[in-house]
């Protein structure tokens, strides 16, 4: 185990540091004082273990591909940007544009987040990516989705209390998303569909969840106590019948 | 069915007389104009947009392709775009697309432009016995250069200079995606780019492994749908372009067709085969400078400090905008005028969004320039680049390169028919359909778009001797070069450039 204390240390340099660990086969890595510093794991390729303490910077693991990261606390803006593969953990609470055109790999959240998360997600049969709310989410949450797993948990929301802001899955045209409790249809775009979980849905939840509960010490049974929602794109081709050839 | 009252643009006619019956118009159409009847060809002229490629394919020369004589009673005003297009979307309630920047005539400065020459007072050069510099760094210059005197007693750079793309000659051909164009018409791209020592650009479609030995001649692209966007990608190229807008649809996205998407295509850009890949009009991620900023450095982060490129639409407010990319980190701008290509848009948003990429390259490098930002970046101007004329009155203007795509494509064989979205181009450039796209040979359409490039340059070489400079560097924003003819004084003072016999 490699440990770096990132105090006062300018995010170029931190990041080359925490590179270099990985290039040399480093499996675990703990960095301590962590406080602002952008950029933590872009573009990183590899199986390495990072953990944060403190409150990363914007654009953690942007476009990373295979490493796994967690932070003890807070996350800030733009985290898992075009992310290719890997997942990120996080602990506490985090903030906008999270998982924007995310295409694989996995990032979980105890806490709320912010506006525009998991825009423009996308996958392919081979690769997904998932995203896992443990609270609330605001506006635009999936908007654009083209592939993927969205769950939204709410887990500490007051009952009756909507655990997703306005546009909810606007634009969707793939991917699913599933939140936990009712879903007011006017918060979503004439391209969602809102259904009811069939055994698939309850497979694909099971099995991720089953892993949520796990890395964020959680009880699976107190999780699935409520029932869910499924949100569907209404057609593949939102847009087909815009054009005059 | 309902019979459309948009009458047929143009009127295909076969000699009968002359016609072999050999069915090889039927062959080589690919909008299905012609069709066997049992002995002789059918014509179904409302199918025709006068590509041309029947017309150059037909052994006896039995075809000729006119613009249809039966038109509405003519009027200046409502023309016959106009009634057309209203035709149109009262019978689909579409939106009418267009390929192919905007043809309308709006008045071109290129061509009120002149350029100066030399007589007498100042020799002018001859570049078949002279040497000319045509070479072309991209990318950040420092703002003063320091010198210390090495171990071998040569002079040499105090600081280490920031990444640079080199280019052989001033031009690159600007981003076409796989899936708007074949993969043979970017292998064409490709190929003639590594031969002449430019760079081609891959567009939102990601990199095919084709396309991996040239990756040294290669810019890629990262825009709103990151389509085929991850590490190795990024790594991929010279440099990284981060797509805000596009000359001939500046703020909106772009939306392909899922029948445009087999597998190939979905493969290169990482999604299912068959569903829409839509680019969102803006990046979610990017709602400001300091957003883009932050997207900048996290690509740079990625890439440990590659050169990355913004490309935005020339519109009314590009200087300041400009600025705010310079600012923002980026090694290049990237302008693209209102006359700029596209593969499909709106024709509303064609025709009547945007600003002439001459007014542009003029107030963003004056802008720079008052700024004292000038050398923080090079600017690419694109959007209509017809000639090496074209080309020097760009760089005469301010710009650093210029970016050409549609004189690209009509090397292959494009004649500028305008219906690239329909994906049935039957000289095999903006279609998947791989009976069409077999049929651009890329060695053979390279060689000829490599020409195109070496003309170019010999004729660059000319201007330049005849102007008595031998290095491209001495025109650039040189705008004492250049004149204006029939040009308003405040359109002179927006380009900086006097009147012509001034």
């Amino acid at each position: 185990m490699l440990e770096i204390n990132a105090k006062g240390i300018y995010y170029r340099d931190l990041n080359a540091m925490i590179r270099e660990a990985v290039a040399k086969g480093e499996k675990e890595i703990v960095v301590k004082g962590v406080n602002g510093q952008y950029y933590i794991g872009d573009g990183l390729v590899g199986n390495s273990t990072i953990t944060i303490e403190g409150v990363p910077g914007n654009d953690l693991a942007a476009f990373m591909d295979g490493p796994t990261i967690r932070i003890k606390g807070n996350g800030q803006d733009n985290i898992c940007n075009t992310m290719n593969g890997g997942k990120v953990i996080i602990e506490g609470n985090a903030g906008d544009v999270l998982g924007y055109g995310m295409r694989g790999g996995k990032l979980f959240i105890r806490g709320s987040v912010g506006y525009r998360v998991a825009i423009h997600m996308k996958g392919t049969k081979k690769q997904s990516p998932t995203i896992v709310v443990g609270g609330t989410a605001g506006d635009f949450f999936g908007e654009y989705m083209a592939g993927g797993v969205l769950i939204l948990l709410g887990l500490d929301a007051e009952d009756g209390a909507s655990l997703a802001g306005d546009y909810l899955g606007t634009g969707m045209h793939g991917g699913l998303i599933y939140v936990r409790g009712e879903v007011d249809p006017n918060l979503c775009g004439a391209e969602v569909g809102i259904g009811e979980m069939d055994d698939e849905d309850r497979a694909t939840l099971k099995e991720t969840l089953t892993e949520y509960c796990k890395d964020m010490s959680l009880s699976f049974d107190d999780v699935m106590k409520k029932d869910f929602k499924k949100l569907y794109p209404a057609s593949l081709r939102p847009y087909g019948n815009l054009y005059a050839y | 069915m309902f019979r459309s009252l948009a009458p047929p643009e143009y009127l295909a006619k076969i000699d009968t007389i002359k016609c072999i019956r050999c069915k090889r118009c039927i062959q080589n159409c690919g909008w299905g104009v012609y069709s066997w009847g049992g002995d002789k060809v059918l014509i179904n002229t409302s199918k025709c947009v006068k590509c041309l490629r029947c017309f150059h394919y037909c052994p006896e020369e039995a075809i000729e392709i006119v613009d249809s004589p039966t038109r509405f009673k003519s009027n200046a005003y409502w023309g016959w775009n106009v009634i057309r297009n209203i035709k149109r979307q009262a019978e689909t309630g579409g939106i009418p697309l267009t390929g192919m920047g905007s043809d309308l005539p709006y008045t071109i400065l290129f061509d009120n432009l002149l350029i100066d020459a030399c007589q007498v007072t100042n020799p002018s050069i001859d570049p078949l016995r002279e040497p000319m510099e045509l070479r072309t760094y991209l990318g950040k210059k420092p703002s003063k250069a320091s010198f210390e005197t090495g171990l071998d007693g040569k002079l040499r750079l105090k600081e280490k200079l920031p990444p640079q793309i080199k280019l052989k000659l001033p031009i690159i051909f600007s981003p076409m995606s796989y899936g708007s164009i074949s993969l043979n018409a970017q292998k064409v791209l490709a190929m003639a780019a590594k031969e002449c020592g430019i760079v081609m650009n891959t567009g939102e479609g990601g990199l095919h492994e084709d396309l991996f030995p040239y990756k040294s001649n290669v810019i890629v692209q990262v825009a709103s749908g990151r389509f085929g966007v991850n590490p190795d990608y990024l790594n991929a190229g010279v440099a990284v372009e981060i797509k805000i807008g596009q000359g001939a649809k500046p703020g909106i996205g772009g939306h392909l067709p899922g029948e445009k998407i087999p597998l190939e295509v979905a493969r290169t850009r990482m999604i299912p085969v068959g569903t829409d890949a839509i680019s969102p009009a803006p990046q979610h991620d990017i709602y400001s400078i300091e957003d883009l900023r932050q997207l900048i450095y996290a690509i740079k982060e990625a890439t440990n400090y590659k050169p990355v490129s913004v490309k935005i639409a020339a519109v009314h407010n590009v200087a300041a905008i400009a600025s705010g990319i310079v600012r923002a980190g980026a090694d290049i701008v990237y302008l693209d005028g209102f006359r700029g290509g596209t593969g499909a848009a709106p024709s509303v948003i064609r025709d009547h969004l945007g600003i002439p990429i001459e007014h542009a390259i003029a107030a963003v490098d004056d802008r720079l320039r008052q700024e004292g930002i000038r050398n923080e970046a090079s600017i690419i101007a694109a959007g209509g680049i017809r000639s090496s004329a074209d080309a020097a009155k760009a760089i005469a203007l301010g710009a650093d390169a210029v970016g050409i795509a549609t004189a690209a494509l009509i090397t292959m064989g494009c004649t500028t028919c305008g219906k690239c979205y329909t994906g049935n181009c039957s000289w095999g450039i903006t279609t998947q359909r791989p009976e069409l796209t077999a049929r651009l040979d890329p060695e053979v359409y390279a060689e000829r778009l490599i020409n195109l490039v070496h003309a170019w340059e010999h004729e660059l070489k000319e201007i330049l001797g005849a102007l008595g400079i031998n290095a491209i560097e001495s025109l650039r924003g040189n705008r004492e070069r250049l004149r204006g003819v029939g040009l308003d004084s405040q359109t002179l003072d927006i380009l900086g450039v006097k009147p012509a016999g001034r």
